[in-house]
């Protein structure tokens, strides 16, 4: 593009998809969805929608991947051919490899996995949709996965990125500001912890505005780690609510 | 010395749950003096000791465990055995004949064939080696009749209640014998369909609201009304 026919922020800073710079979009988690995996979770994070379904613990095929002190996690991270405007290969692209390299390192602090040696563990993420920021949601939603499974976790991990569009820092970025913005930070997290599990940054930015990137995609963070709280206590409270219901009656 | 929960709260992994002078207990961690949740379950205290009952987990084995298990593989001298766990269990041939294996003599796909389900006791299991498991106790072998269910391996407990009372009430409820294997498959084995049916019901309802209170009741009052159903029926 040599010429811009539109502002990414407009001077009230209120940006494209008319959001605020540190508004996330909305938030949908659900858990339990696919009955066939021994955990699953759905998160819609704005246009965003990912599947994610996890297999595990159990055997390792092929036998020489296992590890005899510790239990290996395998994360296959793929997109739909129709979860982008121009048909995507269903192939795995270089991306998509490094991308489920990448989310099975910021899951693998979360679990205890010197507890169950010989064994591994799938994490299926499937992206239906996509519109920026898919490395945060799906590892949103796949530590939503694993706790639905019942593999026990030191916390759940939560990502949100942060980046900078028209000098401007802001939270959770979407396709647009993504690709036309000037930097992307994502950043996963274990908030009870306080840990980070995952550090990326493309583009370039100033030591100030990484610092407060990094801050805003935390507060990102913490956000998002209420509602995913909320989505897997809920399967449960349904539960409580009907019995409720029924003795009331 | 605090806790942060009030006891039976539903909690999440990674909710901070005591600290100071409280020990880790089932499904928590301690990290820095702090005690963690580390799966979904509801919280409690018992004498300084803070537990998580769990709502979904999977089975590890544990030596002297009843499991019921499948036949995956017919091998040279044993079987490999489905536990529903993370790994393998094996049963060796020489466990189950009662005279000296020869593998010459003994066809053993004639004793247990893919597909079979049996009731086992693990024998051996540590973190170096699969589980091995035996069926040379009374009680044990090959299931020749009934129906299988599979519930949540933490749950098994509440299907059992307190000192066998609801597992008693639901056996005497339906005529019904019921086998459970700790690790989460319950054999329901019954004089008709229709009873083992109303036993599988009723388990399924207790694994799905183990974590409410008043369960008993509701379980002794659908037992009663699906009874009552019964009798109309016949009368008809």
């Amino acid at each position: 593009m040599n010429e811009k026919t539109e502002k990414l922020i407009d001077k009230k800073g209120i940006r494209l998809d008319g959001r605020k710079a540190d508004e996330l979009r909305p938030v949908k988690l659900e858990v339990g969805v696919l009955p066939n995996a021994d955990g699953s979770a759905y998160i819609e994070h704005g246009k965003n929608k990912i599947l994610v379904g996890v297999f595990g613990p159990r055997e390792v095929h092929p036998k020489h991947l296992s590890r005899p002190d510790r239990m290996v996690i395998r994360c296959r991270y793929h997109m739909a051919p129709f979860s982008v405007p121009e048909r995507k290969s269903p192939a795995p692209s270089r991306r998509e490899v490094e991308l489920g390299k990448v989310i099975k390192e910021s899951l693998e602090p979360a679990l205890f996995t010197e507890l169950y040696p010989r064994t591994g563990l799938d994490v299926f993420i499937e992206v239906l949709q996509a519109d920026g920021g898919t490395r945060c949601a799906s590892i949103t939603a796949a530590a939503l996965a694993i706790a639905d499974s019942g593999i026990p976790m030191r916390d759940l991990v939560v990502a949100c990125a942060a980046g900078k569009v028209e000098d401007t820092v802001v939270v959770d970025l979407y396709d647009a500001e993504d690709k036309l913005g000037a930097a992307d930070v994502p950043v996963a997290y274990m908030p009870n912890l306080n840990a980070v599990t995952l550090l990326q940054m493309d583009g370039t930015l100033s030591p100030d505005e990484f610092e407060k990137a990094v801050s805003m995609a935390m507060d990102g963070c913490k956000k998002i780690y209420a509602l995913q709280k909320e989505a897997l206590k809920t399967k449960y409270m349904n539960v409580k609510e009907e019995i409720k219901e029924e003795n009331e009656e | 010395m605090p806790t942060f929960f009030e006891t039976k709260q539903l909690v999440t992994p990674g909710e901070l749950l005591a600290e100071g002078e409280y020990q880790a207990g089932e499904n928590t961690y301690l990290e820095g003096g702090k005690i963690f949740a580390s799966r979904i379950g509801l919280a409690d205290c018992d004498n300084k000791r803070v537990n998580v009952v769990a709502l979904r987990a999977f089975y590890v084995p544990k030596v002297g465990d009843i499991v019921i298990g499948a036949v995956k593989e017919v091998g040279f001298n044993g079987w490999t055995i489905d536990i529903k766990a993370p790994y393998e269990a094996m049963l060796r041939a020489s466990d189950v004949l009662s005279r000296p294996f020869k593998p010459q003599n003994d066809e053993l796909s004639q004793v247990l064939d893919a597909g079979d389900l049996i009731v086992a006791k693990i024998a051996s299991y540590d973190r170096a080696h699969d589980p091995q498991l035996t069926v040379g106790e009374p009680g044990l072998g090959k299931i020749t009749r009934g129906q299988i269910m599979r519930v949540t391996p933490t749950k098994i407990p509440r299907v059992i209640g307190r000192k066998g009372s609801m597992i008693s009430m639901i056996k005497e409820g339906t005529n019904c014998q019921i086998i459970l294997g700790l690790n989460g498959v319950i054999l329901v084995t019954g004089k008709n369909p229709d009873d083992e049916e109303l036993a599988m019901t009723a388990i399924k309802k207790i694994e799905q609201e183990s974590h409410t209170t008043g369960l008993t009741d509701r379980i002794t009052q659908l037992l009663k009304e699906e009874k009552a159903k019964r009798e109309e029926n016949k009368v008809e």
